[in-house]
């Protein structure tokens, strides 16, 4: 079942959660909503379930609208955050509360949640309460407790975020899995862009109330929409300088910017990740940038440069791979050259640039 | 907001990893003052709560039940106090439970203003309450003339009894709610809804047990404090012997009675009030472990998360 969500607006007090957001999730997709705290995401998923009104705007399920809808008719699946398990219920009796209130037969309520707690792989412990489980087992009871009533999707809000750093990888591998496996309409909200997109088919990120750029992972990863999104993503080096005439100039560092034809010199930004910039000994043809070397981090996947252009005050971080590490032998206070292969120009909105 | 119950866990206050040392005092400091403490709740509590036994059941078993049985008057007034008290308790757990609700799950302008006005019946003395009732319903009430117009009588007779009841013991149930129903949160009831609950399952399925403890402890308190009632009882109720007397009000009139006799039943009647007194007492302390082990818990999930 897909989700439509058209336009919608929230406020709180003069604070805007959502400002004019439209999204669609397409049937059977497991998309991510990603963006930092405040950003709305949270905001909008309890909009999709119907836990808050919109001020206006509408949601559909395919081709139901629902917006006025009461969230105990959605038939939606909604795992807290906190997991809100009730908390004098057992397992059993926790998975079983949606059909409970349903009045389905016993026998039936029976089959249906020891089918889910084998699903969740928590056969045995339904008679225990949830004060007795670790958070890993709390999450999933709430998600066999969401998964009980058959609903039309499933909506995960932060699920994994209070939970230490190995059991949410164990559980974003194990969502992954069932996804695949029940291939049920999924959105979840999480501040955690690796988890995102380890997890999800489409991801969307949000800033202040409006969507940035929604795409598959691959797409937003490589292809960032805005500075937003390319600051969100990971490590950036920021680099202040001009366009004009196709060039970008950004200190010591000229790159062919062919978007921006126009003789008039506009404020620009570049963003470059650590791993998109080269150094060397010897300046790279015209376009490199002077600097010296403050720290080198060898430990891990890649080697971590720190190093300082005196000439623009500017420090940067770079990342290299460790064969080209080895083969520069770089110590600190080496003077070296930094070369960009890639960078990403912003440019500020036209009305900017006259301040 | 609203002043914390004293049965509350407070974690932070007491913190055992301060020294020994510090926290011992001289042993003539210590004996003093638990010394003085024992004398004044023998004085005070222990020897008069005996004592009213010693009257109660001084000529013996026969004489005391004979004393509480035997005069219809007295046993009116045990009747009337049974007829009124549930109907307090139960107008208070329906005040208590809405008003907490509505404290701790809803924003409203006022909601503060609402928590403080709860609490006014304990500072308003219980004669000043019953007199407001008087200037409500009297013959030179507001309300008075219009009632006898069409016969319906409050003052001194039972619904009098009930609202004066009612007033002085409104806050009880809220009282207890407010912080169990704060620190469980609402996530569980929203769960409840979507998961496909409608309110009323939701309340009667995850709300009620998860504040049981608390409101059974608000509803002892109640009971207690509803059948000692005294002070705006006695403006309300005309004391007319054998119709709108309640068992405290019975003990004064026997006691004032003047005879030996009736000094015995007053007594009598009086050894019923302290039992129930001791009875609630022990509920109390039983639902106070009750209570703090679900707020404990509480904290503990919103600890873990």
């Amino acid at each position: 079942m897909s989700i439509i969500v058209k336009n919608l607006s929230k406020q709180f007090g003069n604070f805007k959660a959502l400002d004019d957001v439209s999204l669609e999730v397409p049937s059977g997709s497991l998309l991510a909503l990603l963006g930092p705290s405040g950003s709305g995401k949270t905001t909008l998923l309890r909009i999709i379930a119907g836990l808050e009104n919109a001020d206006s705007g509408q949601v559909r399920y395919e081709n139901e609208d629902v917006t006025q809808q009461s969230p105990k008719d959605r038939e939606v699946g909604f795992v807290f955050q906190h997991y809100a398990l009730f908390r004098h219920m057992t397992v059993f009796e926790n998975v079983a509360f949606g059909m409970r209130v349903r009045h389905r037969p016993k026998a039936e309520i029976n089959d249906r949640v020891h089918e889910l707690l084998h699903l969740v792989r928590l056969e045995g412990l339904h008679q225990r309460y949830p004060s007795q489980l670790s958070g890993g087992q709390r999450q999933r009871v709430a998600l066999a407790r969401a998964l009980a009533v058959k609903p039309r999707m499933l909506l995960l809000d932060e699920p994994f975020g209070a939970l230490d750093a190995k059991v949410r990888q164990e559980l974003r591998q194990w969502l992954r899995q069932l996804h695949d496996e029940i291939h049920l309409t999924t959105v979840f909200v999480t501040h955690d862009q690796e988890e995102a997109f380890e997890v999800a088919d489409r991801v969307v990120v949000m800033n202040k109330g409006h969507i940035e750029q929604s795409g598959t992972p691959q797409e937003v990863f490589d292809h960032p929409a805005t500075p937003f999104v390319m600051d969100f993503l990971g490590n950036v080096n920021v680099f202040h300088g001009r366009v004009e005439n196709g060039m970008a100039m950004m200190g010591a560092l000229n790159i062919a910017y062919p978007d921006y034809p126009h003789a008039e010199s506009r404020n620009a930004t570049a963003y470059v990740r650590p791993h998109e910039l080269d150094i060397g000994h010897a300046p790279f043809g015209t376009s490199s940038l002077k600097a010296r070397v403050m720290q080198v981090n060898p430990a891990g996947s890649v080697a971590k440069v720190r190093v300082f252009s005196e000439e623009f005050g500017l420090a940067l971080n770079v990342d290299l791979n460790l064969e080209r590490y080895a083969e520069l032998k770089l110590k600190p206070d080496d003077v070296v050259y930094v070369a960009a292969r890639r960078v990403r120009v912003f440019m500020p909105p036209s009305a900017d640039y006259s301040i | 907001m609203h002043s914390i119950p004293k049965h509350l866990p407070t974690a932070k206050v007491a913190s055992t990893s301060r020294g020994r040392s510090a926290q011992e005092d001289p042993w003539w400091v210590r004996w003093t003052l638990i010394s003085l403490s024992v004398l004044v709740l023998i004085v005070l509590v222990i020897l008069p709560v005996t004592n009213v036994f010693y009257h109660a059941f001084s000529n013996g078993f026969g004489a005391y039940w004979k004393n509480l049985t035997g005069d219809p008057a007295t046993l009116h007034a045990i009747q009337l106090t049974l007829f009124v008290v549930p109907i307090a308790v139960f107008a208070n757990v329906i005040f208590g439970v809405a008003a907490a609700w509505a404290i701790t799950r809803f924003r409203f302008p006022g909601r503060t203003i609402l928590t403080t006005i709860i609490d006014l019946p304990f500072a308003i003395s219980p004669v000043v309450a019953g007199l407001m009732f008087v200037l409500l319903f009297g013959a030179r009430g507001y309300f008075g003339p219009w009632l006898q117009q069409h016969d319906v009588k409050i003052l001194n007779a039972w619904p009098a009894i009930v609202l004066a009841t009612t007033f002085v013991t409104l806050p009880f149930v809220a009282r207890e709610l407010i912080p169990v129903m704060e620190a469980i949160g609402s996530e569980e009831e929203i769960a409840a809804i979507s998961l496909g609950a409608n309110g009323w399952q939701t309340f009667w399925r995850v709300t009620i047990p998860n504040i049981k403890w608390g409101l059974l402890y608000g509803v002892i308190l109640c009971n207690a404090r509803a059948m000692g009632e005294f002070g705006a009882v006695y403006v309300v109720c005309g004391r007319i012997i054998g119709k709108t007397e309640t068992m405290p009000i019975r003990v004064n009139t026997l006691f004032e009675g003047g005879t030996a006799a009736s000094y015995a039943s007053s007594f009598a009647v009086a050894s019923l009030l302290t039992m129930l007194a001791l009875v609630t007492l022990f509920i109390k302390i039983a639902l106070e472990h009750k209570t703090q082990a679900d707020l404990k818990e509480a904290a503990k999930i919103t600890q873990a998360e």
